[in-house]
């Protein structure tokens, strides 16, 4: 294991730098599948944190993790493009800015 | 079962009747089973009496317990002794008279059947009254006939003013029955029971004379007892009760209801001879409304409110009787009043009803001739009423004033006040009779009464005559009075009064050699007459005293101050409400900025904390 290695603070940086991208994408877009695609982003950045986590520390729970978050974004993302598809049929428009319900 | 359960039965299954038909029945079916009720119990009790003057046999009945509650067990029972048989008599007899009569009052009327239901409902409260063997189920025939006189008074609803009266009725005398149920609450508490005879002999064993305990709840009984009894100061109801029609102002507002106060005392009578000031409180109360009465009733021009206003007065009589500790003279007072008191309800109801519901006596006269049955009952009746030599007022009134003469300290001066009353209650009778009667004929009447007004008015007539030599079987219930030696000079001053009376009347309002409009010429005497004429004010001081404070309470409380401070946190609440309303829009990239902002001020908040 002694080979390539990269420093653990590189990797969190780079997954901090996702996060804020996806977070940024979260609330400035308006249509709602880059919503879910900013979604994805940080919650593979969060993902990639515990990677390196793991590696850092020798263990198997990082990667663990991993494959929950990665179950987790699946079935998110399964919800998530149901209810897309309802807002489309709904509202006839994906902008979410159009298509709220609850003013006031 | 036994008759004297059906007594008070029959009148409560009649009104149940005419209840169920929801005024729908035939009116000659209602009025044959209101009436018919009222002669059955009627029947019932003259064989009782009967069997009660054979034996002299006290007779207790018990129905069942009421109620069960710890050691406070009241029961529906009855108690017949004499007092009980002299007011079931009365009740039932003059009761049935009025009945009969007012099937011709009240033919014309649409609502009969609802009439018939009240008086019978009246009857068979009242009946409960006399006969209950506690004082619980006293109470509630007490305010049973309460709410009969309530609905009586305002049977003619449709007029708002009666409702007033009916209300003024009600609430006045809920005063008087706030004070009795304390009374009773008291006696319950300091001598366990309510049952009048064995509570009588616990007081009697647990209490001195002139105790403070005793005292107090004699005066508490006596407050119901003043209210019910229109005495001062709760009086003022009754005048203005005569809104009713004419034969309930005869049933319930002078020969029973309005005596259930003087029945009250006679009843616990035992109690009230331990409470001496009470007694003598009792004694001034009667002598007060008798004359305050009396000289209201001089200046009254409506033949309701004089008959009303002598009502009172003759009751007050029946106190100072019991003031003075004559009980029996008082109750024998309270049965002649009935006969010739309802005789006068009666007779001036069949002239109100011959000339088209006139009340003012001004415009009556020369009815003599006109309608000479009522004329005649007019006559016997306000001859017994002013007590005159030989009608059974005369025998009442004087026992009762030669028993004020024999008390000791202030006897006289209750004899002297009583005298004078008997004095205006003669002058005050025959101008009655002398400007209805006599003079010139100002209205015409337009019928005859028929049989069934006549026949009640003649048989009143007759036992007002003969009433006074009724011997009362109350030998038994109160203990004997002291035999004083009777001061012959006393008696004929008493006899001679009323007739004194007469002679001014005769003076006054039909010879004319006294002429009235003389007498009120001066603006003094005038303005004295229009004080009588007001009843001493005491309406208006009472107005500006509760009336009209507690409207002005109620105005204020209207708005509900003390809510004030509940509504003002709702609308705190609604207002922040509103505000914070605003942040749920529904937009989600509002959601989540809003979300990441509080994110990093709850890590920030952590860092700092952070050691």
């Amino acid at each position: 294991m002694d080979g390539l290695m990269v420093p653990m603070e590189h990797v969190l940086v780079i997954a901090g730098l996702l996060f804020i991208c996806g977070l940024f994408g979260l609330m400035l877009r308006r249509n709602i599948i880059f919503m879910l695609m900013s979604l994805e982003v940080m919650l593979n950045s969060a993902a990639l944190a515990f990677i390196a986590a793991g590696a850092h520390w020798g263990q198997a729970d990082g990667q663990i993790i991993f494959m929950l978050i990665l179950t987790v974004a699946a079935a998110e993302v399964a919800v998530g493009l149901g209810l897309v598809l309802q807002i489309q049929r709904r509202f006839k428009t994906l902008d979410m800015d159009q298509a709220h319900r609850l003013r006031g | 079962m036994n008759t004297i359960a059906l007594i008070p039965l029959f009148p409560l299954l009649s009104a149940t009747l005419l209840i169920m038909s929801a005024g729908r029945m035939p009116r000659h079916i209602a009025a044959t089973i209101g009436a018919g009720s009222v002669g059955l119990s009627a029947i019932c009790v003259a064989l009782l009496a009967r069997d009660f003057l054979a034996d002299g046999q006290v007779l207790e009945l018990t129905l069942w317990t009421w109620m069960s509650v710890g050691d406070f067990a009241p029961r529906i029972a009855f108690y017949i002794d004499g007092l009980s048989i002299v007011m079931m008599s009365v009740i039932t007899g003059v009761g049935f008279l009025i009945h009969l009569y007012s099937i011709e009052f009240m033919w014309e009327d649409e609502s009969i059947c609802r009439y018939f239901t009240y008086m019978n409902l009246f009857v068979a409260a009242m009946l409960l009254l006399v006969m209950a063997d506690n004082l619980l189920l006293l109470y509630l025939g007490w305010e049973g006939v309460g709410v009969c006189s309530y609905l009586l008074v305002g049977f003619w609803y449709k007029d708002s003013a009666n409702g007033a009266a009916a209300r003024k009725a009600f609430i006045v005398t809920r005063i008087g029955d706030t004070a009795m149920a304390l009374g009773l609450f008291l006696l319950l508490t300091e001598l366990g029971t309510l049952d009048i005879q064995p509570m009588m002999i616990a007081a009697n064993s647990q209490w001195q004379t002139g105790d403070a305990l005793p005292v107090l709840a004699t005066a508490l009984l006596l407050g119901g007892a003043v209210g019910k009894s229109a005495q001062l100061p709760l009086h003022t109801w009754l005048p203005d009760a005569m809104a009713g029609p004419t034969p309930v102002s005869a049933l319930i507002h002078a020969a029973t209801m309005v005596t259930a106060g003087v029945y009250l005392i006679a009843r616990t009578y035992g109690l009230f001879l331990l409470a001496p000031p009470t007694m003598e409180a009792v004694a001034w109360i009667g002598l007060a409304t008798l004359l305050i009465a009396g000289f209201t009733a001089l200046a009254q021009n409506d033949i309701k409110r004089i008959l009303a206003y002598s009502t009172i007065s003759q009751i007050g009589y029946m106190f100072l009787a019991l003031g003075v500790g004559a009980f029996a003279s008082g109750i024998f007072h309270l049965m002649t009043h009935a006969f010739f008191k309802a005789l006068l309800f009666l007779a001036a109801g069949a002239v109100i009803h011959c000339l088209h519901h006139e009340h003012n006596i001004f415009r009556m006269g020369g009815l003599r001739t006109r309608l000479p049955i009522v004329f005649l009952s007019f006559f016997i009746g306000s001859a017994a009423l002013a007590a005159l030599p030989f009608t059974s007022g005369f025998y009442s009134k004087d026992a009762i004033l030669l028993s004020a003469w024999a008390l000791e300290d202030i006897g006289p001066w209750l004899w002297a006040g009583g005298l004078l009353g008997a004095l205006l209650t003669s002058i005050y009778s025959f101008r009655l009779v002398f400007i209805v009667f006599f003079g010139e004929a100002k209205t015409e009447p337009d019928r005859q009464p028929g049989w069934k007004m006549a026949g009640p008015l003649l048989l009143l007539c007759l036992l007002s005559l003969v009433g006074g030599w009724f011997a009362l079987p109350l030998a038994g219930v109160f203990p004997a009075a002291a035999e004083h030696t009777v001061n012959h000079a006393v008696e004929w001053i008493s006899i001679g009064t009323p007739l004194l009376g007469l002679l001014l009347a005769y003076l006054m309002f039909l010879g004319g050699q006294l002429s009235v409009d003389k007498m009120v010429a001066s603006s003094g005497a005038r303005a004295l007459r229009d004080f009588w004429f007001s009843g001493w004010r005491i309406d208006q001081l009472y107005d500006v005293l509760w009336v009209t404070p507690y409207k002005k309470i109620s105005y204020w409380m209207r708005n509900e101050p003390v809510d004030a401070i509940y509504n003002g946190i709702v609308a705190a609440n609604q207002w922040a409400h509103h505000r914070l309303l605003v942040l749920q829009n529904g937009e989600l990239r509002w959601y989540a900025t809003t979300m990441v902002v509080g994110l990093i001020l709850l890590l920030a908040v952590m860092l700092r904390n952070a050691p």
